[in-house]
């Protein structure tokens, strides 16, 4: 789950990561509030989304930049003006852009340098790596491949937390010389892996951090994900959810236990487990279709879970045919067949649909779908059942 | 004629006294698995199933049943510590069939599994481990295997079904088959199933297969080319998949442009995997580079 910078920030502050002092204002009300807040002089405008390129994105009415450094509040309150509502298109939200619900006024800092400094989980480790560059402002990605000697790497034992050896490390590494500055990497590296730990993240990354003119350190950007598996212990976290920053299809779909995401093809694919899922995506595309979405209804693939999946499928205006594709383990395929053609009789399906059943009593699963009346079309094998509705979708479309 | 469970294997069953978890391994035990105690707290010295001791601990069940193999079913928020009672029980085997367990908590359970080498443990977030016919741990149909010479290993559980029912169709068998799970810290990974694979001998042939996320499949690819001699046939779920987004399992995630399937499929291929092009075909790819004997 992601959060907004705002958010991410405030959380900073309360684990002692230095932050320039800010406020956020959700509607033109609040916009002479927030400013009110901060001191007189320029103002940073940042555009609240979670999708990244903010900067140099622009919005749909031609308005450019996602990030303004204003000289003052009137500017400040004119720019915020022409911001609050409008779409921002960026290369990370797609065409369609975010609107910006939300905008977030921070005081600017004479930079001096710019860093990078990174949080996540090391899988060939499984424990928690701090990634730390002297390249800061720019794709970490690039940095790893064309100067991986400006990146320092420190991997934290998860029993015994960030030792003080580790910090020096870190900030040797970054090329800071100072006590004082030394003494603040500490205090601000300590707090962040504190907040990372407790808070079950799986990303905390700030870039940049900054140092400034009068040598002090601080996160210029933030951004924050948290394991969604561990939100059960954190309510404070999860209040911080912004689901229109989400599909509202995926959103719907986790309601009812579904793991759905939306893809740009034709093709809706409804299957259970996750990495049959995948692979039945692979497979649409390998016999020349485009796969519109994931979705896994769970092992069982309940009646229930079935009805809902195809509502959410059917909710998607690009779908043209739908392969429904169950490997019947434990549950008989009877059970399966049932779900389907209850499910098909209370949606409302015009596209062509072809299932694929196998496993546990899969020729009775079979002959009741055949007896059922529905117009969906029975598959023998995965292969045939990926040509089928790659063939149905193109005729259709002829 | 396997690996990791076999006739030795004693099971205690955490957890099993919930639906899921009962469900199962009443399963497993019409199976012929040897099931020797349920542990569920506060139920000690009650019985699972009109048989089987349910006891208060994992310990108890190790000194009283000389149980030697646990399977945990317990909701993801207190898995990993039904897990850590197993490893500091001495426990040999752990298998933990429980999705979303936070990584928080696997990182301290990977931390305590590094201090105890004797221990073993087989997912999170997995179906389980399998040797046919003889013991079969966990939440895989039993019909779809049948005793043979294929070793399987899977990130993915109806995957692995597929894969596990396209060998049976073919007239052949499995010696193990391992799920080892979709999260991105497990017990035992791509590598460790190869090894124990290739030093067993009743093992002629192997399937493995992999998905976006991670660089396990790479490491395997590597100890594969280097270690051994068995053919090797694979599959790699994820080619569409989008980066950035977790397909379903919490470890299937392309991010920072690592965890493709396409950096998979190379390295495998280079080391001289087959690998299939459609999940359709993993056995048939096996068995063109595979005469059984």
């Amino acid at each position: 789950m992601n959060i907004h910078e705002f958010q991410a920030k405030e959380l900073f502050s309360t684990y002692g990561v230095p932050v320039a002092a800010g406020a956020y204002a959700r509607t033109v009300d609040e916009i002479e509030n927030a400013l009110k807040q901060l001191p007189e002089g320029a103002v940073v405008v940042k555009a609240q989304i979670h999708a990244g390129g903010r900067g140099k994105g622009t919005f749909k009415d031609g308005f450019k930049g996602g990030v303004h450094v204003c000289k003052n509040k009137t500017e400040a309150s004119e720019v915020a003006n022409k911001m609050l509502g409008n779409t921002l298109v960026t290369h990370q939200t797609g065409p369609d852009g975010k609107v910006v619900k939300t905008l977030y006024f921070t005081e600017p800092c004479d930079i001096e340098k710019e860093y990078y400094l990174a949080i996540t989980l090391d899988r060939a480790t499984s424990c928690p790596v701090i990634i730390a560059s002297t390249e800061g402002g720019v794709d970490i990605e690039t940095v790893a491949e064309e100067t991986p000697e400006k990146i320092t790497k420190v991997f934290i034992d998860p029993t015994h937390g960030i030792q003080a050896y580790q910090v020096r490390e870190i900030s040797f590494g970054l090329g800071f010389t100072e006590k004082s500055m030394h003494k603040q990497m500490h205090d601000l590296m300590t707090g962040l892996y504190k907040m990372y730990w407790e808070k079950d993240a799986s990303l905390v990354e700030i870039n940049p951090l900054v140092t400034t003119d009068d040598n002090r350190i601080i996160a210029l950007d933030a951004k924050v994900s948290f394991d969604e598996n561990a939100l059960h212990r954190h309510p404070d976290i999860l209040a911080l959810r912004d689901l229109d920053e989400e599909d509202p299809k995926e959103v719907e779909a986790g309601k009812h236990g579904l793991s759905y995401i939306a893809l740009d093809g034709n093709i809706a694919c409804l299957v259970n487990g996750a990495g049959l899922a995948m692979a039945t995506m692979d497979i649409i595309k390998h016999f020349g279709g485009n796969p519109a979405n994931f979705l896994d209804v769970g092992g069982g693939a309940s009646e229930a879970a079935v009805t809902e999946a195809f509502k959410i499928i059917l909710s998607d205006k690009n779908v043209e045919g739908i392969l429904v594709n169950i490997f019947g383990g434990i549950m008989s395929c009877k059970v399966i067949a049932l779900g389907i053609i209850a499910a098909a009789r209370n949606v409302d399906i015009t596209v062509p649909l072809v299932v694929r059943l196998e496993g546990n009593e899969v020729e009775e699963g079979k002959a009741l779908l055949k007896e059922s009346g529905l117009a969906l079309i029975s598959a023998d094998s995965l292969s045939d059942a990926a040509r089928k509705v790659v063939d149905e979708v193109a005729k259709s479309q002829s | 004629m396997s690996v990791l469970v076999g006739q030795e294997t004693r099971v205690v069953g955490q957890g099993i006294t919930g639906t899921f978890g009962s469900l199962h391994a009443k399963k497993n035990i019409e199976y012929g698995t040897q099931y020797v105690a349920a542990v569920t707290p506060g139920k000690g010295g009650q019985t699972f199933d009109g048989k089987l001791p349910i006891l208060n601990t994992v310990a108890e069940a190790v000194e009283q049943e000389g149980a030697n193999t646990s399977v945990i079913f317990v909701p993801p928020p207190f898995a990993a510590d039904s897990i850590l009672e197993s490893i500091y029980a001495g426990i040999k085997l752990i298998v933990c069939i429980t999705e979303g367990i936070p990584v928080r908590d696997m990182a301290i359970v990977k931390d305590a599994l590094r201090k105890t080498p004797g221990t073993r443990l087989i997912g999170p977030n997995c179906p389980g481990i399998m040797t046919p016919g003889v013991c079969n741990i966990g939440i895989m149909p039993g019909y779809i295997a049948q005793p043979g010479k294929v070793g399987i290993v899977s990130r993915s559980g109806t995957l692995t079904y597929e894969a596990v029912y396209q060998v049976t169709q073919r007239g052949h068998g499995q010696s193990t088959c391992i799920g080892i799970g979709g999260d991105p810290i497990n017990g035992t990974n791509h590598t460790d199933a190869l090894k124990l694979f290739n030093e067993d001998p009743d093992t002629e042939a192997i399937i493995m297969i992999g998905e976006i996320g991670g660089t396990a499949e790479e490491e395997a690819a590597a100890y594969a080319k280097e270690h051994v001699k068995k053919p090797i046939a694979a599959f790699i779920a994820g080619t569409t998949a989008p980066p950035g987004r977790r397909m379903g399992h919490a470890g299937a995630i392309v991010s920072g442009g690592s965890g493709t399937a396409s950096a998979k499929i190379e390295a495998l291929q280079d080391a001289g995997i087959a690998v299939s092009p459609t999940p359709s075909e993993i056995a048939d790819t096996l068995f063109s580079i595979y005469k059984p004997s």
